[in-house]
């Protein structure tokens, strides 16, 4: 047992800051997670609840309330597109939210709370490299959480009701191969809306040491501006909030596809999502961990 | 003042300040209200008018001025539509006010407040109502003027007051220019349609508009209400037949610009509506053909409205509203260039899939091509002559459009209301379309008709349909026609050309073309009496007018695609800019290695870390750290003893001075702090791994080497047996400690620091522990060992730092710790004896009995020997001299007494 150190930084034999807590590493921290395996898991499951729905539950003869949703919900069975669409519609608002602040707002917050968090500074990985790694990974999750509903609700719809066109009421139907092509466009849109929520649940995770706070701080922000978005009495100072555009993805399913609003939400959410993200790095490779 | 806020706030205090101004900003925004541009003046003008010019009338005016305007400025005359008054307007006015014009607006005669009868737009009422407008204007002194009585001004109305724009400018030179909006060339024509080219007054009565715009005006008589008794009487008989007279049409006639359009010179902008089951394209076609005949500059704009389709979406508006004001600068301020002589028009691209409006894309060519576009595209329609029924009375009747409900949602304009009846209606359907034509101008076809009676009401539409069958009647436009002289049998019937509507579509590849010929309609009148008619196609094909090089024209969503493309750059850019300065940074960084500390494993050189909080958490910690020493770091809660540790590992800044780990200067995220393993504020742990996994977890993070790990001696002084495989959540406190001391060792490092090791642990183990810090620092290695425990330090611990608030009150070997101490145990043989000499002695301060026939004596730095040579004078025995080595009393002596920790401070 001699010295051990060679390197000129004075780094003990082997450290090399570049290969500290790499990115596998830390997607086998996050994989072992009894949390990232229920979140999976449910989005699994979801595609098969809404399935088993539509088939046990009888034809009510209540109106929905006209709408997007009433006419999304009799077309949800009309094929596997359809049925992945409606599984996408119920889920946007609410549950892939909350799927990404938990993924995005756990990741430093729980390793803090765990103490943890010091012993991987000290090792040391540097702090920038610590969030580029932790959030790519938790963006990674985010993004096969997205998939694997998509996939899921694609897989099931179709063995059950069958490969047809995609049909909604804003325009014709479209072919089933370019409808695939447009699930994929919504499913992108998504993801980029969904950015706002990643780097607002980031940036709170690397404020606190209470994961729960940053992903319930992270949702609950993100319902706010749905809320303030309803009141249309703030006019354009709509247009500056991160949820304003949340629903612009409807313009995919018309033809020619409506990228208008798609674009402006882009624009809102990148943003968002990189002023978030700033700030995260900013703060946390000047604060002082004294979790 | 701002310096004394706490450190924390004044922090706060820019963030805080920048949502206050921005909150009070959004505030302000919303709330404050919008000063006009503009003052309005309203006004009953009296008039005289008639074909004698001496009929009184007053007219409801409303002059709007702008605000800030320095002398004179042109004017624009606003009439408004049918069933209107100035108030329909006021909008418009307003937006042109604040252009810089002096707007009056005014309700025609027959409406609102105004007096009078209606005359439909008559050059001896109306419109000479309007020429007194004229010299009313002239006579203002806000009205900048070309000559005496002229004033600058433009007339810009829509419908009922885009007739009168035109028929104003053909009957008053003083006009300067005209922007007439979705209005008729032809009344006449408008309300008797015939798309044969035949005479109108045998068109076909459009009553369901007819009857809409009777019905527009109330009070007066119960029959006609303010109508004229001629154009009453006009209504009520094209009503009550269903045919028109050769009087009703030449008053209609009289009403319309058709006539007197060689007679206009002002430069006129024509806007029509697609949308527009009243007056359609052709009428603003017919005026725009009239007009230019003439040599007066023309041009047309289409867009996406109408009266069947409202104003069309804010694309088509925001153009509209550009044409107009460039018109208007041009040719009644003299501002601006010369507008192009350019075509505009918008096309419906789909439904706005989140407000459910319409999405229109804009197109633009050189030169208007009038309704037969400049190519022509012909698609082949098939079918069998067939036998339709004219429902008795007209009814049944199939639906086109219904008016008046095109303000209510431009989308029942688009998507249509069009319902044809079974047995009425006959089809001639074309094959799906190999590619998409996008349809701008007046399609035609042929058919022939035969009737038994030789007279024939029928409507030709032309259905766009979909692959599933969906079938769209585009804008709800169809084409009556009524044949005479008709055959009664179809062989012999003559080939008709019927000129449809004309439309602006989009007709998407696989999708059909369908001919329907229907025999009734809701909005037309019709033959009262039952009646069958054979019809069949004429022969030819279907033509579909296209515009050859239509450029769209650019919105507002390509700039916001450049804008995201610029946000992405900018990104990327500011991506590059910080990975740089980082590297730079990096770069640049202090790698220089002390070569007075290259070998000493730590250096801690007058450490400060005061915390934004302004509490000094360490003033000045200096002290140094040799290989194979085990130096405890001593001092009561609070010291600062766990704050130096964390400046150690990189967790905080400190506020002043430094940290040498092998001479390399350490900062957070040093290289160096690889060759350091660590315990500081209890262990942390990944809760649902067990405790080879977490071992595994933490080493894979170094990136190190698996085989430099030394898992197995790490997990041999965990001690943890079987327990290892278990989840660290399960763990008590005691295991998680030793499971974290065999994490910091991981590696074997060089320095390793340990806070509170023997926290949690039972006697054997602290034992244990012991034995294996002393064990560790062989070899060159050495340990820290932080603690409070008192005994712990004095039994494993070369050396010893002792710290007391924030400073070092004492450091150095812990034999020479503990030798500084100056009491003395004595073992006498006579006690009482030793007491009264002790007593006496100079240099001695106390005297304790220690309860086992002992004596504590401090004797304050005298000699030893000295007092026991005066004891043994005096007579009494020394059985034993002990310097008190008890670090306890020696940290006592150093820190006091006193049980309140720094922290407390």
């Amino acid at each position: 047992m001699t010295t051990t150190a060679t390197a000129v930084d004075g780094a003990a034999t082997g450290y090399r800051p570049g290969r500290t807590l790499t990115i596998r590493s830390e997607w086998r921290r996050q994989a072992s997670r009894r949390r990232t395996q229920l979140a999976l898991a449910f989005v699994v499951l979801l595609p098969l609840i809404i399935l088993a729905a539509f088939q046990f539950g009888g034809t009510g003869d209540d109106d929905n309330g006209g709408g997007e949703f009433s006419s999304l919900v009799e077309l949800a069975t009309s094929g596997g597109l359809n049925f992945t669409l409606f599984t996408l519609f119920v889920s946007a608002g609410f549950l892939l939210t909350v799927v990404v602040a938990l993924f995005c707002g756990d990741t430093i917050a729980s390793e803090a709370s765990w103490g943890s968090l010091r012993y991987l500074l000290a090792v040391p990985v540097p702090r920038a490299r610590l969030l580029a790694v932790k959030l790519v990974v938790a963006l990674a999750y985010s993004a096969v959480a997205l998939l694997t509903l998509a996939g899921t609700a694609l897989l099931i719809g179709t063995l059950r009701y069958g490969w047809d066109p995609l049909r909604s009421t804003v325009a014709a139907d479209i072919p089933a191969g370019e409808g695939l092509l447009r699930l994929l466009g919504i499913l992108g849109y998504l993801a980029i809306g969904l950015l706002v929520v990643a780097g607002l649940a980031f940036l709170l995770s690397v404020s606190t040491d209470a994961p729960l706070g940053a992903v319930g701080g992270a949702v609950l922000l993100f319902i706010v501006s749905s809320i303030l978005d309803q009141i249309t009495a703030l006019g354009g100072l709509r247009n500056l909030l991160p949820t304003h555009y949340s629903d612009a993805w409807l313009g995919i399913l018309s033809t020619p596809v409506q990228s208008d609003d798609i674009v402006k939400g882009t624009i809102s959410a990148v943003a968002y999502a990189t002023i978030f993200w700033s700030l995260a790095f900013w703060r946390f490779t000047r604060k002082d961990v004294v979790s | 003042m701002l310096a004394r806020l706490p450190a924390r706030l004044r922090r706060a205090l820019p963030v805080a300040v920048a949502v206050v101004v921005a909150v009070t900003g959004a505030v302000v925004w919303v709330a404050w209200p919008d000063s006009p541009a503009y003052t309005t003046e309203d006004a009953t003008v009296t008039v005289r008018s008639g074909p004698n010019g001496d009929e009184p009338v007053d007219l409801d005016t409303t002059l709007y001025l702008p605000a800030d305007a320095d002398g004179p400025v042109p004017a624009v005359l606003m009439p408004h539509g049918f069933g209107g008054t100035k108030q329909s307007v006021a909008a418009d006015a307003k937006d042109l006010a604040e252009l810089g014009y002096a707007v009056l607006a005014y309700t025609a005669r027959g409406f609102g407040r105004s007096g009078g009868q209606v005359h439909l737009d008559n050059p001896d009422y109306e419109v000479r109502d309007a020429q007194r407008l004229l010299d009313w204007l002239a006579a203002r002194p806000e009205v900048s003027k070309d000559a005496s009585n002229d004033p600058k001004v433009g007339v810009v109305g829509g419908s009922y007051g885009g007739a009168l724009a035109l028929l104003l400018a053909a009957q008053d030179q003083r006009v300067d220019a005209i922007v007439p909006m979705i209005t008729w060339n032809d009344l006449s024509r408008s309300f008797l349609p015939q798309s044969t080219g035949s005479p109108e007054v045998d068109g076909v009565f459009k009553k369901g508009w007819a009857g809409y715009f009777f019905s527009g005006t109330q009070g007066g008589d119960p029959t006609c209400g303010r109508f004229a008794p001629d154009i009453c009487q006009a209504y009520l008989g094209m009503a009550t037949t269903g045919r028109a007279t050769a009087e009703a049409v030449e008053l209609l006639r009289r009403s319309s610009p058709a006539p007197v359009l060689d007679r206009i010179k002002a430069p006129t902008l024509l806007i029509q509506g697609e949308a527009d089951s009243l007056f359609p394209l052709s009428e603003a076609d017919a005026n725009a053909k009239g007009i230019a005949a003439a040599g007066t500059p023309v041009r047309v704009a289409w867009f996406t409205g109408g009266h069947d389709g409202g104003t069309g979406p804010a694309s088509d508006r925001d153009r509209v509203r550009f044409l107009t004001a460039q018109w208007l600068d041009h040719y009644v301020k003299g501002e601006g260039d010369a507008p192009s002589n350019s075509f505009t028009w918008s096309r419906v691209a789909g439904f706005n899939a989140l407000d459910r409006g319409l999405v229109t894309n804009g197109f633009s060519v050189d030169e208007y091509p009038g309704l037969r576009g400049t190519d022509m595209r012909e698609v082949k329609v098939a079918g069998p002559p067939q036998i339709i029924a004219n429902p008795p009375g007209g009814n049944p009747a199939a639906i086109s459009t219904v008016p008046g409900v095109g303000a209510l949602g431009a989308a029942a304009s688009v998507a249509g209301v069009a319902m044809d009846l079974p047995g009425q209606h006959t089809h001639f359907v074309s094959e799906p379309l190999a590619e998409a034509i996008d349809v701008a101008g007046a399609p035609t076809v042929s058919i022939r008709v035969a009737s038994p009676t030789g007279e024939a009401v029928v409507f030709v539409k032309l259905y766009d349909v979909d692959p599933n069958g969906t079938e769209t009647l585009p804008s709800g436009l169809i084409a009556p026609v009524r044949l005479t002289g008709l055959p009664a049998t179809i062989d012999q019937a003559q080939p008709v050309t019927v000129t449809l509507p004309a439309i602006v579509r989009r007709v998407e590849a696989g999708h059909t073309l369908r001919v329907t010929v229907a025999t009734s309609d809701q909005g037309y009148a019709t033959p009262a009496e039952p009646n069958v008619y054979t019809v069949a196609l004429g022969g030819g094909a279907l033509t579909l007018p296209t515009i050859a090089g239509a450029e769209p024209i650019a919105t507002t969503a390509a700039l916001w695609r450049w804008v995201l493309a610029a946000l992405l750059a900018a990104i990327a850019l500011g991506l590059v800019v910080v990975v740089l300065i980082a590297r730079r940074r990096h770069r640049r960084t202090d790698i220089s290695v002390h070569e007075e500390y290259a070998d000493t494993p730590l250096v801690v050189d007058h450490l400060r870390k005061e915390y934004a909080d302004g509490f000094v958490a360490v003033s000045d910690v200096h002290f140094t750290v040799e290989r194979g020493q085990v130096v405890g770091l001593l001092g009561p809660n609070g010291a600062g003893k766990t704050t130096t540790l964390r400046v150690l590992m990189g967790l905080t800044q400190p506020s002043g001075g430094e940290i040498f780990v092998f001479g390399h200067r350490l900062v957070p995220g040093s290289p160096v702090l690889s060759r350091l393993g660590a315990l500081v504020e209890g262990p942390g742990f990944l809760p649902h791994l067990n405790g080879i996994d977490n071992l595994k977890a933490y080493w894979q993070a170094t990136g190190r080497p698996l085989a430099d790990a030394h898992f197995d001696e790490a997990v041999e002084i965990a001690g943890l047996g079987d327990s290892i495989h278990r989840k660290v959540r399960k763990y008590s406190h005691g295991m998680k400690q030793r499971l974290a001391i065999a994490q910091a060792m991981l590696g074997l490092p060089e320095l390793l620091v340990l806070d509170e090791p023997t926290d949690g642990l039972d006697p054997p183990q602290i034992a244990e522990m012991r034995r294996v810090l002393k064990r560790y620092a062989t070899d060159g290695r050495a340990v820290l060992v932080s603690s409070h425990l008192l005994a712990e330090v004095e039994q494993t611990c070369t050396h010893a730092v002792v710290v007391n608030k924030g400073e070092i009150v004492a450091s150095g070997p812990v034999d020479e710790i503990v030798g500084d101490s100056p009491t003395v145990q004595f073992d006498v043989t006579d006690v009482d004896a030793a007491e009264a000499v002790l007593d006496g002695l100079a240099g001695v301060r106390s005297v304790a009995w220690d309860g086992n026939g002992g004596l504590v004596v401090d004797i304050d730095g005298s000699p030893r020997s000295e007092v026991v040579a005066e004891l043994v004078r005096a007579g009494v025995g020394v059985n034993r001299v002990v310097p008190r080595r008890r670090l306890e009393d020696a940290f006592l002596a150093l820190v006091g007494s006193e049980t309140r920790g720094s922290g407390d401070r």
